[in-house]
This record gives C-alpha cells, structure tokens and sequence, in this order.
C-alpha cells in the first residue's frame, strides 16, 4: 500500500466511474452528496419520533425520570461522549485524507474511527451489562427501590429503546467503515472517494444523535441527587 | 416456417421490452421502467389479495346476524384488508409505478439519480408485503390497521409483532422511492426544465416525497416500539406504567394522517395530465396548481389531531386541529376549481382516462367536503368510528385514488406497453367502476350518519337495507376490476399497436417512441416552453 | 461547495471545543440551577450539534439545497414535538366555563 503507486490512477479515478445515468461528475456528486442529507432527514424524523415520546413523558413523570437518570453511570457516559466525538473527529479526518488522495493517511483514520466506535460499544455494553446486574431492565424482574418505580420503568425502557437503537446505528456504521477500508486497503483506494464523504455524514449525524441522548438521559436529574 | 397467414414480421425496434429477455434480465434490471412494471404485478397481486378480504366483509354484512364468520374472524378481515390495501396498495400505487415510469422520462433524463437503490426499494416492499402475508396466513391479527395501543402491546394475541416487523420493511421502500424521486428531480432534469415548467405530476411527485420522507420514519419507530413492547416487554405506552396510549396514536396519525395525502397528491397529479390533454387546454393557473401541492404537503402534518378528538385529547389541541384541517381544504379547492376552469371551453373529448379524471373529481370532492364535516369537532362526536368516516376514507382513497390510477394507467399503457387498451371495454369498465363505487359507499355515509359503528360483525335488522345495496355495490366494483385486468393483459399481445404519442400530448415522455428505448431518449431532449402549449385541436386518432 | 478542503487544525479546534463543551455540561448539571438545568443541557448541545453539523459535516461550505433540508427535518421534528406537546400541555387546563 504505498502512496504514490496510485496517483496516475488516482487522478483517473478520484471521483469514481460515472454512471450511465448523470451526464458528469458533478451532477452524480450533487444527487450521492443529496440523497444522504435526505436519508438523514428520514433520520431526524425516526429519532425524533422516541425524543418526542421521552419528552413527554419526562415532562409528566419529572422526579421519577430523574431519580432514574441518578441511577446511570455518568462517568461511563462522558467518557463515552468524549469516546464518540474522538471518532468524530477521525472520520473528519478520513474524508479530509481522502479528499487530498492520501491512501495511508485514509486508512489510518479509518481504523481509528472503528476502533473508537467499537469502544464507545464496548463501554455501552459494559452499562447495559450493569442494568442487568441491577435489575434495571423493564421487564417482570424490573426492580427499582424508592418511589414511582413504575414511571422509572417507563424511563428505562425510554433508555434502552434510544441507546439501543443508537447502537444499531453505530454498529451498521462500523460495517460501512469496514467494506470502505477493506476497498481502500486491498482494492485501492479508487471508486469510492466520494462514498468516504458520504459515510462521513452518515457517522457525524450518530454521533449528533448522542450528543442530544447524552444530556437527556444522564444529566436530567443530578442537580437533585 | 408456419404457412398460417401471420402478420408480416417487422424487425421491432429496440426498446426497454425487448432489450433483453429471460427472468434475470427483469429481476436484477436497473431499468426504472422495468421496477415499474415489476411494482406493477406485485401491487396488483396486493390489491386483489386486499380485495378479497373485502368479499369477505361484505359478504358477512349482507346480513344482520353474525352468520357466515366468528367475530375474530371478522375482526382479522377488516384489519388485514386495512393493512395490506393502504401499506401494500394505496401508498405505493401511483409512485411506485407510474412514477417510477414517468419521472425519469417527463423530465428528460435517463434513470433515476439511484437505480440500484430503486431496485432495492422493490425488493424491500416485496420482501415486507411476503412477512405480512405471512403474518396473515399464521393467524392473521386482530387489531384493526391502526394498531391501537394498549390492545394491540398488551392483549392481541395475533400476530401483531410479525406485521408490524413487514409494515416496518415496506416502509424503507417507501422511503428509498420517495429519496429517489426528490434527487432525481432536483438534480436530473433536462436542459432547459425548469421548475415552472415541469409537468404538474412531477410537482405533485416531488410533494408526495416530501411527505413520505418526514412521516415515513415517524409510522417506523412508532411499529417498531410496539414491537419492543411486545417482545422485550419495554413500557413505552403501557397505561399499567404510567405509559399512555394516546402518545401512540400521535406518532401513528403523524404519519398515517399525510399518508392520505401519499396517496391522493399523486392521483392529482395523474389528474393534472389528463384534464389539460384531453381538454387540448392549458392548465388554469399552472402556479396555484403546483404551490398547492407543496402547500398539501405542508399542512396534511398539521392536521393529524382530528384523530383523537374523542381519543381524550385536549379539547384545545383539539380546536386547533380542527381549524387546521380546514385549511388543507383550501389547496385541495384550488386544485378542483382550477381543473373546472381548464375544463371551460376546452374542446373535450371522452376517452376512457377523461372518464377516469370526472370520476376523481367528483368523488375526490365528495369526499373532501365529507372530511370538513369530520374535522368539525361537534359532527365528529356523532359520526366517530361510524361508518360515516369509511365512505368518507373510500371516497378519497378509492374514488380518488385509485380512480386516478386507473385513469393514469390507461392514459399511459400505450407508452408503457407499446399497445392500444380497447377503448369500448375501457369505456363500459369505467362506467361500471363509477356505478359500484357508488353503490358500495354512499350507502355508507347514511348507515354511519345513522350510527351503525365501524368493525361490528352484525348489526340492528333496520340496517339491512343499505348493507345490501353496498354488498351489491361491492360486486359491481369487483366486477370493474376484473374487466380491465383481462382487457389489459389481453392487449399486451394482441392490441393494436400504439403510435409514440396516441393522444397528442405535449410532455416529454411522449416524445420518444412507444415502448420507449432502454435509456428512454436517444437525444436529451431540451425543453423550451412551459407545460401543456395544447392548442385547441382534438388529436387525430390512430 | 462540499468539495472544501478543510485544514485539519480546524478540525481540533472542533474537537476541543465539543470536548470542553462536554465538561461544561456535566459540570453544569451538578449545580441546582432549577428548571434551568435542562435548557443550559439542551443549549450546549444545540452548540455542539451545530459545531458537528457546520465543520465536520462541511454544511459551512454546502450548497444552499443542503441546508433546506437540514431546516426542513429540523421544521418537521419540531411540528412533530410542538402539535403533541401543545395537547398534553393543554390538557389539565380547565374546561371551558359552561355548565349545563
């Protein structure tokens, strides 16, 4: 994998082959670039069907929500919003590697961008794993000492429904990471520049997703701890 | 070869029919027009699959008594004619096939911005229409087509989850369809279209996208936490915990109130098309026709509280609502009022798709002046899950909808397949469509009126009457149905041969032989004056 | 357009600033500042997702399209958050002052 190897094709193939049905380069650009922002829009409105849930529900059940959010690891949580944003940060990267046509540099990015998202995994596992232990998890052996137990059930399914499902987005996320290096390592790095940018945004936009989870679920109630 | 006198053979030209042969070459083919005559056959299955479970209602109705089936039964009828004719028919009818067909050539261009992605998007549906059906077959589910909580979390012991899981799939082919369409439009069109000058079916195109792309993965998460309260017993809207089942029926009416307007804004679109050409006129006020397709699409999200009026939502959310939904009337006016006026003077005539657009007028008319009764809060507290609200919902969706459908399917059958429909069959269909609509669901305005609630299996002896002529009714329509399914397919092979453009239209995708090349145009075309330059004359007919 | 070469050290600067807005808003929450807590919660990550959004995700430099879309989501999700939030929070108010 050396750098330079690419570079005639590379200028060939930076863009990708064009397909049959745009006229150039830049119209194809513009419909990728504007069929992901679209799918993130999708995307707002799925999350936003569950903030819309929780923030009811939070409104209602104030005390019992933030008695339940006590109850989570916060330090577990800010490392992995610290975690989370690291790999922002290397997918930024990756795309900024990319786009000057820096193979090496790409793929360096790329796995660190995997490896970090796959903490930020492990560290969600490790709390999930905790709940378990806790008897946390909504269910029959749901078990939570104090008041308004039923509502603090209502907030951990509200818990485990958008964490999980942020998890889903994260793991679908390190798959795409993982073709995306796989091509750049072994296929060279040709047709897919542009897919790099594009899943890009997709990664950005989970991680956005967190930052709003974040404070929702783990900062609501400790002024009143 | 043969000594039987056969027509002369004549090197057929190439087109997207004949490029290439064999199962695979249509069912991996990128081809827009190909996924569209895939979407074709598949929601033609769905509709008579839908159809059938309406037989069986209507059937059970003919008669006071709960004689021909047990009210569970009963109850998975209706829920699995509801499910399957509005997620597996109704939103996916005209998008996913004329659409598909039709966006790409009206606009010049040639494919979708994502042929792969719209191939995908058919396997998605045909994939999630296979678990519903399955769902169907297991045991079918109990819940109504709403999926009402907490019946459906906590008590239905059908196959909610299974449904759900299909309903949740064919989603993302609605969504993967609905991004197709608004790329393709916004980046793809021809040199020379601008956005005044497009076709009024791509503007209404464009704004059934936008609601398919915002409400779509509202009705997703809503279905996929009712199945996370199903199977890992989460209590999101379980009352037992504090949950509440009218947040349920917020996210589910978020999407499945705009989800008419999926349905109906295309059917307007269709309606557009075959106003202007069939009256050779312009379109009166070719602006306020395509702003209030936006306009629709913009306020069909404000409006889905008229649900719950009686579901215990606030009288004052409610209030709101209501004004509300009287403003999604206005553009909906706009656009009948201006097909009136394009009518004016315009020199007629009454081919089968004209028929078809009369017919989506004044039944889309009926029942949007209907949905103002509704949505007003005093006459819904009387006719609320009567049988007022499914004439009112059949008017729309099926005298509008799928009226439209027809109407389209008909218009644009010769470019689809290269071959003339008989017009005498066609005509005669139509009329008999028109008559079993009508038959079926007015007297359904005037059992609701009268109180007979929706989703009963037996009903007071004084209601006979009216059951009657709608069962009536419903054979008449089902024998509409069947009449074009036989002519159409028979005219595949043996109809006469369609000229490029057999009514003299004026858009693009008329402009380039019938069936049409694989890439639809051999020259891009260039577009250099508005939609719709008819000139007064009637076309000279083939 | 989204074809902006980005220099890196903007990128850390991002970077910094998402993780000193992190602290910030734990630090916050650890304070009894009322009702008040949740808005400076939601605030901060308005900013941070704002920062993701125009840096890292290049929309500073994109073409207009691109950020109607982001509005429009943005639009809808707070229809959607509005309109059912407009019902609960009106529910508890007293009926209307009629009495048959």
């Amino acid at each position: 994998m050396s750098d330079t190897a690419t570079v005639p094709a590379l200028q060939e193939h930076v863009h990708g082959p064009l397909k049959h049905q745009f006229d150039d380069i830049a119209q194809q650009h513009e419909a990728d670039t504007l069929g992901m922002w679209l799918f993130l829009a999708t995307e707002v409105m799925f999350f936003g069907g569950m903030f819309t849930g929780y923030s009811i529900y939070r409104s209602q059940y104030h005390e019992a929500f933030a008695a339940a959010s006590n109850h989570l690891d916060l330090l577990m949580g800010t490392i992995n919003t610290g975690v989370l944003i690291g790999s922002s940060l290397t997918m930024a990267m990756a795309v900024h590697a990319a786009a000057l046509g820096r193979r090496r540099a790409l793929i360096i990015c790329l796995i660190a961008t995997m490896v970090l998202g796959c903490g930020f995994l492990g560290i969600k596992a490790y709390e999930y794993h905790h709940k378990f232990v806790e008897n946390l998890v909504p269910g029959p052996n749901f078990h939570f000492e104090g008041n308004s137990a039923r509502e603090t059930e209502v907030f951990y399914s509200f818990y485990f429904a958008m964490t999980g499902l942020h998890a889903i987005h994260m793991i679908i996320g390190v798959g795409i990471l993982a073709v995306l290096t796989f091509y750049a390592w072994w296929r060279g790095f040709h047709p897919q520049n542009k897919h790099i940018e594009i899943t890009g945004l997709y990664w950005h936009f989970v991680d956005i997703v967190w930052i709003f989870l974040f404070p929702l679920l783990y900062l609501v109630g400790h002024h009143e701890k | 070869m043969s000594t039987v006198p056969v027509e002369p053979v004549v090197e057929a030209p190439r087109n997207y029919l004949n490029a290439s042969y064999g199962v695979k070459s249509w069912l991996l083919t990128t081809d827009h027009k190909r996924i569209a005559l895939l979407y074709l056959v598949t929601i033609t299955i769905l509709f008579f699959l839908g159809g059938a479970f309406a037989v069986m209602i209507r059937l059970e109705l003919a008669t006071p008594q709960g004689d021909l089936m047990t009210p569970d039964t009963y109850n998975k009828m209706f829920t699995l004619h509801g499910i399957i004719m509005v997620f597996f028919f109704l939103v996916p009818s005209i998008p996913a096939t004329l659409g598909n067909f039709l966006v790409p050539m009206m606009i010049g261009a040639r494919d979708m911005a994502f042929p792969r992605i719209n191939l995908l998007s058919w396997y998605v549906l045909t994939i999630g229409a296979v678990i519903s059906i399955s769902a169907a077959v297991m045991g079918g589910v109990d819940t109504g087509w709403t999926f009402y909580t907490p019946y459906s979390t906590t008590y239905s012991n059908t196959y909610v989850t299974l449904m759900a899981v299909g309903i949740f799939i064919a989603g993302f082919s609605s969504i993967l369809t609905g991004l197709n369409f608004i790329v393709t439009i916004h980046t793809m069109r021809a040199p020379g279209l601008t956005w005044f000058r497009m076709p009024l079916f791509i503007w209404s195109h464009y704004a059934t996208a936008i609601i398919i792309m915002l409400g779509t993965p509202v009705i997703a998460i809503t279905l996929l936490l009712v199945g996370a309260e199903r199977t890992l017993k989460l209590g999101i809207f379980d009352p037992a915990l504090g949950g509440d089942p009218i947040l349920f029926q917020h996210l589910f009416w978020f999407y499945s109130h705009p989800a008419v307007y999926i349905m109906v804004l295309p059917a307007m679109g269709v309606v557009s098309e075959l106003i202007t050409c069939f009256s050779r006129k312009r379109i009166f006020g070719y602006s306020f026709v395509a702003l209030s397709s936006v306009a629709i699409a913009i306020l069909s999200f404000l409006v889905w509280g008229h649900h719950l009026f009686v579901s215990g939502q606030s009288v004052y959310a409610g209030m709101i609502f209501s004004l509300l939904s009287f403003m999604v009337a206005v553009p909906s006016a706009i656009k009948v009022f201006n097909w009136t006026a394009t009518l004016y003077r315009g020199s007629i005539s009454y081919d089968t798709p004209m028929l078809y657009a009369f017919g989506f007028i004044g039944l889309f008319t009926i029942g949007g002046l209907t949905g103002l009764f509704v949505a007003t809060m005093a006459i819904d507290l009387h006719v609320h899950d009567t049988y007022f609200i499914i004439a009112h919902f059949h008017y729309i969706m099926v005298g509008g909808t799928v009226m439209a459908y027809m109407g389209g399917l008909h218009y644009w059958w010769p470019k689809m397949t290269g071959r003339m429909y008989p017009e005498g069959w066609a005509k005669f269909s139509a009329l008999v469509l028109f008559v079993g609509f009508n038959l079926t669901f007015f007297p359904q305005f005037i059992l609701g009126y009268l109180g007979m609630p929706r989703r009963y299996y037996a009903y007071p002896e004084e209601f006979q009457v009216l059951n009657v002529m709608s069962s009536a009714g419903a054979t008449i329509l089902g024998v509409g149905y069947l009449i074009p399914l036989v002519y159409l397919f028979w005219s595949m092979r043996y109809g006469e041969r369609a000229s490029s453009n057999p009514w003299g239209a004026t858009s693009l995708e008329w402009q380039t032989p019938s069936p049409p090349p694989t890439e639809n145009f051999t020259v891009t075309p260039v577009v250099t004056e508005e939609a719709y330059t008819y000139s007064h004359e009637a076309p000279e007919h083939v | 357009m989204s074809d902006h070469i980005v220099p890196i050290r903007t990128y850390f600067v991002i970077f910094m600033t998402l993780l000193i807005f992190t602290l910030i808003t734990v630090g916050v929450a650890l304070v009894d500042l009322g009702r008040f807590n949740v808005v400076v919660a939601l605030a901060i990550a308005g900013i941070k997702a704002t920062l993701v959004v125009l840096f890292f995700m290049h929309v500073r430099w994109s073409s207009p399209l691109t950020k109607i879309f982001i509005a429009a989501s943005l639009f809808w999700l707070a229809i959607l958050l509005g309109f059912t939030a407009a019902d609960y929070i009106s529910r508890a108010w007293t009926p209307l002052g009629l009495s048959w």
